[in-house]
């Protein structure tokens, strides 16, 4: 032990990279260029996050010195090799990297100074140059880009000289400025239900934003909060952990209990804007659920998820509206719900029984096929005297419960709705999760021959995992039809696919908690494909910042932020890998 | 018990069987009936036959029918050029490129950027071929970039990575890369300059009546499939993609440079696409950035059909999906008295493919694969 542990000392710690640094510069310049190309500046700088300081446009700029500047320091710390000294060289690293973003900005002023390329890039304008020189001489806001640029750079550096709590600190304070600033539409909502707009008046500007006094106060709570509290949470933690098994289970259910009366009292404080929201992504927490049981407990990658909310939809519509072309037998919604699921149920089986044998990539192009088959009949002249073609269904009713009708002028009602049914999800989840069939969805996953060989019959397994990932979402497609009143075939493109997609692996593949975190993230924040999020001026950034985030979160952190145990391990299995490769080296030497 | 939990299990097994049995002579009962009825349509529309589903058939005349084969083979050239994207990187890599109908979709928004510059410039009317020839070169350069800075960035950190990751980052991909298009060149549709009228007009031949932009298609189309023939099989370079898409291990003990050749074949892959985004804006003059969605889709759909990793089944695989999505609708979905068929054309090429993939799941030609990939 002594030994390596020597060893490890006199290992050389490797000194700084200079050359990764440059790299990152220049990843920094193309960023900031290419952001402000896409017109975010200009797009986001109605919202202010701090007012009048900082908006949203210029925060989009912002981050890239910062955040790169700290990627560019950061190490990976390998067995056996000693951390490198943190010291002043890291400061000059972190500006370089930051005086690098800023010459792409410079550089991009410079162009749009000289040249016109209006013609293909859109945002090539006048506008941009004057955000870019903040209102002022072009000359003047190249020096201040080199100045603030330098500046972000080298905070982002003295993040790793600095000691872990200051470092933490910082973040929180950072990070908790930034969501209550997002928050302002839900946090406004809320305390007008309990009559504590003082509050929010105060810290908030009123056409979006902190007001800087309200900045220095979320800060200074976020730093005092967490002092306030500190132990406590840790000590009760720690005491329920010391409690036996079933007393624990008790404590549990009673928080359980508590979180959810506390859920079901919530919609009666909140206001319309915050209640539709909660709406919106208790929609997609429901679509998220039933995916995550395809995806991510099975491991089959549907990407036509959106046919079965759109026969959901659809059946309820033809079912419950006096509208519907074909036959409108006019039924109460429960009753046909209960049709609803039956209908979906066969159709998960219909298109999963040819689809269930084939290789998993070829399965999740011919599922997107089915989605949008499934689309193109729905909007075809020759279903139209059943669907109604490209004019939809219109005049759905909505849910009679006897003390009112749930429809979308009510969104406080939807939200009960929608939080019932995801209850009953996330229950129907968990309890299939740690059942047989959760257990053999989970051996198919991760080896589908290994499973066989054990004595799982994987076609009807799989073929339950479409089953059951259909009828949840259509629940969610029998109350979105339901909230909205009128349904067409727009509303189930194949985006709405990869945007469930996208919140169950952002939230984490096969863990409830996780797939909840991501859609009350994501749909919460950024915005599902046609309802607003928290952020609603970012409209067509929307879903270029899903795309890069899908892409990121598989390179960087394919389990998810809220991972998965079991699915962790199996992705990064390194070891594992790496044990199976020394075998088939052996296997290959083996004569026989 | 035993004997009992196993007739249990084959049965189970069996339904589902049976099922697929049944959807498979479904597909070809439909398309008997339908080509029947079409075939009683040409000879009689009076005939009961014809007039059984579809009383108000009338039949196809021969140059309408031509006309529809060879607007289906035009579009299928251009499905072959991105297939060929699609063959060449799972033979190699073993995954689903989603994002390559993507990289169709810059060449075809590089063409249009390009053309439109040169005919604010005067040149487009005046030296047409040569401007053809300038779109081309730019378009083929950024879709290959593209390609390449793809692979780099996002498909090579994930070598390795279990199968379904890399797909899925590649729809990211896609996705990021459609909406990159839609910030930095606005939403809308955008269009390409008209074309010389002396191109457009109709020629005939050998009994065809073409007209000049589709014979150009076709003939571009027959152009690239031959210099991707002769890179692939007569220099060394296709020789390592060869030995690489073969075995990846044995291939680098060779003194093969796997990244390389794997770039390579990215490169080639982009070009090709480049290729076919030109000649969607020569077809249909207007590119949009969900153009390479659809294409993209149809372009996988035409590598399965004609056999995934097999090039020359690519390219006929784009031409037999071109063809039938074309005429399927008219010859085979009308007579059987289905409304707004030409809407249905799509959901035809969908069901091709999954047709192809539940009668002869390795293609009409075979696919050539490694083994491991072949799973």
């Amino acid at each position: 032990m002594t030994a390596t542990a020597n060893d490890a000392s006199t290992f050389e710690a490797p000194g700084l990279d200079w050359r990764r640094q440059i790299r990152f510069s220049a990843i920094g310049a193309l960023s900031c260029a290419f952001i402000a190309l896409a017109g975010m500046p200009v797009g986001l700088d109605r919202r202010s996050i701090v007012y009048p300081v900082l908006s949203l446009g210029y925060l989009s700029l912002f981050w890239v010195p910062f955040v790169l500047a700290s990627l560019a320091g950061s190490q990976v710390v390998l067995e056996g090799m000693g951390e490198r000294e943190r010291d002043t060289r890291d400061l000059a690293a972190g500006a370089l990297v930051g005086l690098g973003s800023a010459l792409g900005l410079v550089g991009l002023m410079i162009l749009v100074k000289n040249f016109n390329l209006r013609d293909p890039l859109v945002n090539w304008s006048p506008q941009l140059l004057e955000l870019l020189s903040f209102n002022r001489s072009t000359t003047l806001g190249m020096l201040l880009w080199v100045v603030l640029g330098t500046t972000l750079g080298l905070l982002g550096g003295a993040m790793h000289v600095v000691p872990a709590m200051v470092r933490a600190k910082i973040l929180t304070v950072v990070l908790s400025v930034l969501i209550v600033s997002v928050l302002q539409t839900f946090l406004t909502d809320l305390l007008e239900g309990f009559r504590l707009e003082v509050f929010t008046d105060f810290i908030y500007y009123k056409r979006g934003g902190l007001e800087i006094l309200g900045a220095l106060l979320v800060a200074v709570l976020a730093i005092a909060i967490p002092l306030l509290v500190a132990g406590r949470i840790k000590g009760l933690r720690a005491r329920v952990q010391k409690m036996p098994p079933d007393e624990r289970s008790r404590v549990n259910l009673v928080l359980l209990g508590v979180g959810a009366a506390l859920l079901l009292v919530l919609p009666f404080f909140l206001g319309k804007i915050a209640n539709e929201l909660l709406a919106n992504v208790g929609l997609f927490v429901l679509l998220a659920l039933g995916l995550n049981i395809v995806v991510g407990l099975a491991g089959i990658l549907d990407l036509g998820y959106v046919a079965f909310f759109a026969v959901g939809g659809y059946t309820t519509a033809v079912l419950t509206s006096p509208n519907s072309p074909g036959f409108s037998p006019e039924l109460p919604w429960p009753v046909a719900l209960i049709v609803v699921v039956v209908l979906t149920g066969l159709v998960g089986l219909f298109i999963g029984a040819p689809v269930i044998r084939m290789r998993g990539d070829y399965l999740a192009i011919v599922t997107l096929g089915f989605g949008e088959i499934i689309r193109l009949l729905f909007l075809s002249d020759w279903l139209s005297g059943w669907f109604g073609g490209a004019q939809g269904i219109t005049n759905i009713p909505g849910v009679d419960v006897g003390i009112g009708t749930v429809k979308g002028t009510d969104p406080r009602s939807v939200f009960l709705l929608v939080l019932v049914f995801c209850g009953i999800a996330i229950y129907v989840s968990w309890r299939l999760e740690h059942s047989r069939l959760g257990r053999a969805w989970m051996a198919i996953r991760e080896d589908e021959d290994v499973a066989e060989a054990m004595g799982v019959n994987t076609t009807s397994t799989k073929l339950m995992a479409f089953v059951v990932g259909a009828v949840l979402a259509s629940f969610s497609g029998a109350i979105f039809s339901a909230k909205v009143g009128s349904i067409f075939p727009t509303s189930f493109i194949m985006l709405v696919s990869i945007i469930i997609l996208v919140v169950v692996i952002v939230g984490g593949m096969g863990n409830i908690a996780g797939v909840i975190v991501g859609a009350v993230v994501l749909i919460g924040v950024l915005g599902g494909p046609k309802q607003p999020g928290l952020l609603q001026e970012l409209g067509q950034f929307k879903l270029l910042i899903y795309g890069a985030l899908l892409v990121w979160m598989m390179l960087k952190r394919p389990e998810g932020l809220v991972p998965n145990v079991r699915r962790s391990r199996e992705l990064h299995q390194e070891e594992f890998l790496q044990d199976a490769w020394l075998k088939g080296e052996i296997d290959e030497e083996d004569p026989s | 018990m035993t004997t009992t939990h196993d007739a249990k299990l084959t049965s189970r097994v069996l339904w589902v069987d049976r099922f697929l049995t049944l959807i498979r002579i479904t597909f070809i009962v439909v398309i008997s009936v339908g080509l029947l009825a079409f075939v009683a349509q040409q000879i009689n529309p009076q005939n009961p036959f014809a007039q059984w589903a579809n009383p108000d058939a009338t039949g196809l005349t021969a140059p309408q029918f031509k006309g529809l084969l060879v607007t289906g083979l035009a579009q299928g050239a251009m499905y072959g050029l991105i297939a060929l994207g699609y063959s060449m990187v799972y033979g190699v890599l073993g995954f689903i490129n989603f994002a390559h109908g993507e990289v169709f979709m810059v060449g075809a928004m590089s063409g249009m950027i390009t053309s439109n510059k040169l005919a604010d410039a005067g040149l487009w009317e005046d030296a047409f071929l040569l401007c053809l020839l300038f779109i081309v070169v730019t378009s083929i350069l950024l879709s290959t970039a593209t390609a390449v800075i793809m692979e780099r960035v996002a498909y090579r950190p994930l070598r390795g990575a279990p199968r379904l990751i890399p797909l899925i980052t590649s729809i990211g991909v896609s996705f990021f890369l459609q909406n990159l298009s839609v910030v930095l060149l606005g939403p809308g549709a955008k269009s390409y300059p008209t074309l010389p009228s002396w191109l457009s007009q109709k020629r005939s031949l050998v009994g065809f009546q073409i007209e000049g932009t589709k014979l150009l298609v076709l003939l571009t189309a027959a152009v690239s499939m031959a210099g991707l023939w002769f890179l692939v099989e007569r220099t060394r370079t296709g020789k390592a993609m060869r030995a690489v898409a073969e075995d990846k291990e044995i291939a680098a003990l060779m003194g093969i440079d796997v990244n390389r050749t794997i770039v390579k074949t990215f490169a080639v892959g982009g070009a090709m696409a480049g290729v076919a985004g030109i000649l969607w804006g020569i077809l249909f003059r207007s590119v949009i950035h969900t153009t390479g969605f659809l294409p993209g889709i149809k372009a996988f759909s035409a590598a399965v059909v004609g056999g995934i990793g097999n090039l020359g089944g690519a390219m006929a695989g784009g031409l037999s999906l071109g063809a039938a999505e074309a005429t399927a609708p008219l010859v085979l979905l009308e007579p059987l008295g289905v409304d707004g068929v030409s809407q249905l054309r799509d959901a035809v090429a969908f069901a091709v493919l999954i047709f192809v993939l539940l009668v002869r799941p390795s293609g009409l030609f075979g696919e050539r694969l490694s083994e491991d990939e072949r799973a």
